[in-house]
């Protein structure tokens, strides 16, 4: 068993879990928090995607412990339904989902790629930084559209 | 009503605040008090006798519950997983099903294949266990190649030559004559490569059982809960269906692949009762490969008969279908039913044969995937007709204008068994024509050349069935169920509205398109209707989502109920104003009389209905609520022009996608939004088959293509940004005018993007994936 200290979506846990505990398992297991998918357990299809300490990471490939003293943000801890971030908000107004099971990992990959360029991205950049993110419903096209459209608001904010 | 919310409306969806705000509730996202795990252990072989299978290790392993094998289930009464559809050969005799148990008790048929499952109390020790399970295999040689399955050593104790049936549809004889009569013929030998599906949520169960009442409670990752229920109680003996709940919650996609009723789900809620403990399984990514449905994988010959002016006079087709190593639930309608009936396409061809051979091979079992048969259909035809206007030195536009069944042609009788109702193929090719900018592609490919590129145009102008099914028509070529739809519209005392539906939505909308429907026909406030779906305890019997079905089918049924819940509310009205109901008038959700200005609200009169004070009860029931059960009385038959325009580096045979058109004749649309949506998608998947995807096993039956580092998924920078639109011709049929979306994306696609690199290339045969290597081989005969 490995003690971890870890701040989610800004509240502080201490756990002591099995030590081979993927992070992935942790949000989802320990905290409950479902909202990080696991698509493909081997870090393809980027719906597990978190940040941890201001990077995107694919949570179902790093071992908890590796986020000991680490702070992580999942999409619980972006807005709610009534005070949604504007990548949220993007999403949905750009029809950017279907099914929504890669969603989480693609809007925590999208605010990444923003935050990460000082530039404005143009679509074809924003198309090479979802590479690592499989939808399979809505052909990326709306989901470039959102990005666009949130980097816009965000960069503005 | 014409509003922002009401039908014809870019409504944003209901559904995606849970799923924006990763609050939605997916079935691996469920838990249940006590739950423990389940792994299954799964054939590395891909054809095996099962000498033994011994489990002592793994039941003393820590943690371990239980572990049970095929005899476990088959000694309790479990029988076999069925097929729904059945075909019959050419002689009139019944298709040979194999015997299709959950968990293989006597021979092991596929790679991932299941031959025990361990239940413990966690993930981790239900794996380690698992690892300690020990069969004794006699490995045999596998079946592997469609082409020759046939000839092969034979699988199945029941089906000999592999044969599961040999199908045919069509004039062989008038066919015969319009070959002899042709002055041009055009060939085309074609695979259409075996794909696999792919939903992002993995497939996954999690069963309880309660011994006090005797109920079975199954959360599953399925687009059609009613059958699931339907199967599991009456063909595979889980329990009566009565005592027998499942729930399909939200699910990750589905693309056909959870329509079928798979082992897992069946051996988790058949085990629950065993330990008497819930029971939660969740597929691994591989597992997804090996062992969910595959799609498509036919080897055919197909032959257009031509005039010398161009018309087209025969079409003989020669399929031989893959059913891999079990026939899934519906795995025989696709390369039948579903791919026969099309070959007419959008064209008046008088003379049509289609001969299919389904085979039994050692592969996982294929069925339907998005499109399932129609796209086949379509890459056959498509191909042919491109082949053949390259051929005689014709436009492709003008070859397919001159054949196009027209306008006042409807309804059309095709030689194939399909009655069109309704359409206008040259309206969408001419959308689509301008959109391409058609007339400028020369100088488009004279630029190219000078930068050392070839460049390529390519037509599909693809039909499809669907709106599944008018039961008589499903019942009488053998489907197993009706596939009528189910809707129940429930107003509520203040006027609000609850609509249960036995569609079942993962991905589609149906929460924001069917609300819309229901609120724009009462007058009601969009916010004010909730859809319910994919619960069999809430919902009649239905028959889920797939087929592009569920607005042409389930949404009528739910425009059915709301006019009953009109004409109901009509008579409290009535009585209400002292009046009869055939005087009061509704609309945009108020009721009138005439001469008069008393009006009343829908609230008001749904309110009345639950509080009906001075009611005359004897001829005015209280409550407003009321049910449809919608069978259609037709396909409904989708149609549109999909042109793609490629540049291909001669150098590398790299493909890249200059222009994706997509016309598309849904008939009526009620979210536009979202109906884009359905069809970027749909298109991106049809991309991916002609370009990326391919499910390729090796000799030895092992899955090559196992995971994403082997299966190539179409990735954000592998597509472009699509240009969409639409021409409309209402369905004639049924009360919406709605003909279906879902599959055209996936169904006009990879014909257009193969026309394209066939043109780009002067080449009449390439195959699919027409990867890299592909094209450059092609181009350099290397």
């Amino acid at each position: 068993m490995v003690d971890i200290t870890i701040t989610v979506n800004g509240v502080d846990h201490s756990l002591s879990v099995p030590d081979n505990t993927l992070l992935s398992d942790l949000l989802r297991e320990n905290l409950r928090l479902t909202g990080t998918h696991i698509g493909c357990d081997t870090s393809q299809c980027g719906s597990c995607t978190v940040e941890l300490n201001g990077r995107a990471v694919k949570s179902c490939t790093l071992l908890a412990a590796q986020a000991n003293n680490g702070s992580v943000t999942t999409i619980e801890g972006l807005g709610t339904p009534v005070d949604l971030h504007p990548m949220q908000a993007a999403f949905r107004d750009n029809h950017a989902l279907q099914c929504g099971f890669c969603t989480p990992g693609m809007i925590m990959t999208a605010i990444e790629m923003i935050n990460d360029s000082t530039e404005p991205l143009t679509a074809d950049q924003i198309r090479e930084g979802l590479e690592g993110n499989f939808c399979r419903c809505t052909g990326y096209q709306n989901i470039v559209k959102a990005v666009l459209a949130a980097q816009t608001q965000l960069r503005s904010a | 009503m014409t509003s922002k919310t009401g039908i014809g409306a870019s409504v944003v969806r209901k559904e995606d605040a849970r799923f924006i705000t990763g609050t939605g509730g997916y079935t691996d996202d469920l838990s249940l008090p006590g739950q423990v795990y389940c792994v299954f252990v799964r054939s590395p072989h891909a054809r095996a006798v099962i000498k033994s299978v011994d489990t002592t290790d793994a039941e003393s392993a820590e943690g371990v519950i239980a572990v049970f094998t095929g005899e476990d289930l088959r000694s309790d009464g479990i029988g076999d997983l069925p097929c729904g559809w059945m075909v019959k050969s050419k002689d009139g005799s019944d298709m040979l099903a194999p015997s299709h148990p959950a968990i293989a008790t006597t021979n092991v048929n596929y790679v991932g294949d299941i031959y025990a499952m361990v239940i413990a109390k966690t993930i981790e020790e239900a794996k380690n266990a698992a690892e300690l399970v020990e069969a004794d295999f006699d490995i045999l040689t596998p079946v592997v190649d469609v082409a020759t399955a046939t000839t092969a050593d034979q699988i199945h104790e029941n089906v000999p030559h592999n044969q599961c049936y040999d199908w045919e549809l069509g004039d062989s004889a008038a066919t015969e004559a319009a070959f002899a009569n042709a002055t041009h013929v055009t060939s085309l030998d074609i695979v259409n490569n075996r794909l696999i599906p792919n939903a992002i949520e993995p497939r996954a169960a999690l069963g309880n059982h309660d011994p006090a009442s005797g109920l079975y409670t199954l959360y599953t990752t399925s687009q059609n809960p009613h059958l699931e229920r339907l199967i599991l109680a009456a063909f595979v003996n889980v329990a009566p269906e009565a005592k027998l709940h499942v729930i399909s919650p939200d699910v990750g996609g589905g693309f056909g692949s959870k329509i079928f009723v798979y082992a897992e789900e069946t051996a988790v809620i058949w085990a629950t009762a065993k330990v008497g403990r819930p029971i939660k399984w969740r597929a691994e990514r591989i597992e997804s490969f090996q062992a969910d449905a595959h799609g498509r994988d036919h080897v055919t010959h197909a032959e257009l008969a031509l005039s010398r002016e161009g018309d087209f006079l025969g079409l003989r087709v020669k399929t031989i279908a893959n059913m891999g190593a079990y026939l899934s639930t519906f795995a025989s309608s696709v390369p039948t039913y579903l791919y026969g009936t099309l070959l007419s396409g959008q064209y008046r061809t008088p003379a049509i044969h289609v001969e299919v051979k389904s085979v039994f091979t050692n592969t996982a079992p294929v069925d339907a995937y998005r499109g399932a048969g129609r796209p086949e259909a379509t890459y056959v035809v498509e191909r042919l007709v491109e082949t053949a206007a390259r051929e005689l030195g014709v436009d492709p536009a003008d070859l397919r204008r001159k054949n196009f069944i027209q306008p006042s042609d409807f309804p059309y009788a095709t030689p194939v068994a399909l009655t069109y109702d309704t359409g206008d193929y040259e309206a969408s090719l001419e959308r689509a024509l301008s959109l391409a900018k058609y007339s400028e592609f020369a100088k488009r490919r004279n630029e190219s050349e000078a930068n050392g590129r070839k460049r390529g145009i390519g037509f599909s102008c693809y039909i499809e069935a669907c709106g599944l099914a008018p039961s008589q028509v499903a019942l009488s070529l053998g489907a197993g169920v009706g596939l009528f739809e189910s809707a129940e519209v429930r107003v509520d005392v203040t006027g609000s509205v609850t609509v249960m539906t036995g569609t079942h939505s993962h991905g589609q909308g149906h929460e924001t398109t069917f609300a819309q429907v229901v609120s724009d026909k009462l007058g009601i406030p969009f916010e004010n209707v909730t859809v319910v779906h994919g619960d069999t305890s809430k919902s009649d019997y239905g028959l889920g989502t797939y087929g592009s079905r569920s607005l042409a089918v389930g949404g009528s049924a739910i425009a059915t109920a709301t006019d009953k819940v009109i004409a109901k509310a009509k008579k409290i009205a009535a009585h209400m104003l002292n009046s009869t109901e055939e005087q009061v008038s509704f609309d945009d959700g108020i009721f009138k009389i005439p001469d008069s200005n008393e009006s009343l609200s829908f609230g008001e009169v749904a309110f009345s209905a639950y509080v009906p004070g001075n009611f005359p009860i004897e001829e005015l029931e209280p409550g407003l609520s009321e049910k449809a059960f919608y069978d259609p009385a037709n396909f409904t038959y989708p149609a549109g022009t999909h042109i793609c325009e490629v540049e291909v580096d001669p150098g590398t045979g790299t493909t890249k996608i200059e222009s994706f058109v997509a016309v598309d004749d849904f008939g009526t649309v009620i979210n536009p939004m979202i109906v884009e949506g359905q069809v970027h998608g749909g298109i991106t998947q049809g991309i991916g088959q002609a370009l990326l995807e391919h499910g390729v096993y090796d000799d030895d039956g092992q899955l090559l293509t196992g995971s994403y580092m082997d299966y190539a998924m179409p990735r954000a920078d592998d597509v472009p940004d699509f240009i969409v639109d639409t021409t409309v011709t209402p369905c004639t049929h049924n009360p919406l005018g709605a003909k279906g979306c879902g599959e055209a994306g996936a169904i006009g696609a990879t014909a257009a993007v193969m026309n394209a690199i066939t043109n780009a290339l002067d080449v009449n045969e390439l195959a699919m994936p027409a990867t890299a290597e592909t094209v450059w081989r092609a181009l350099t005969g290397e």
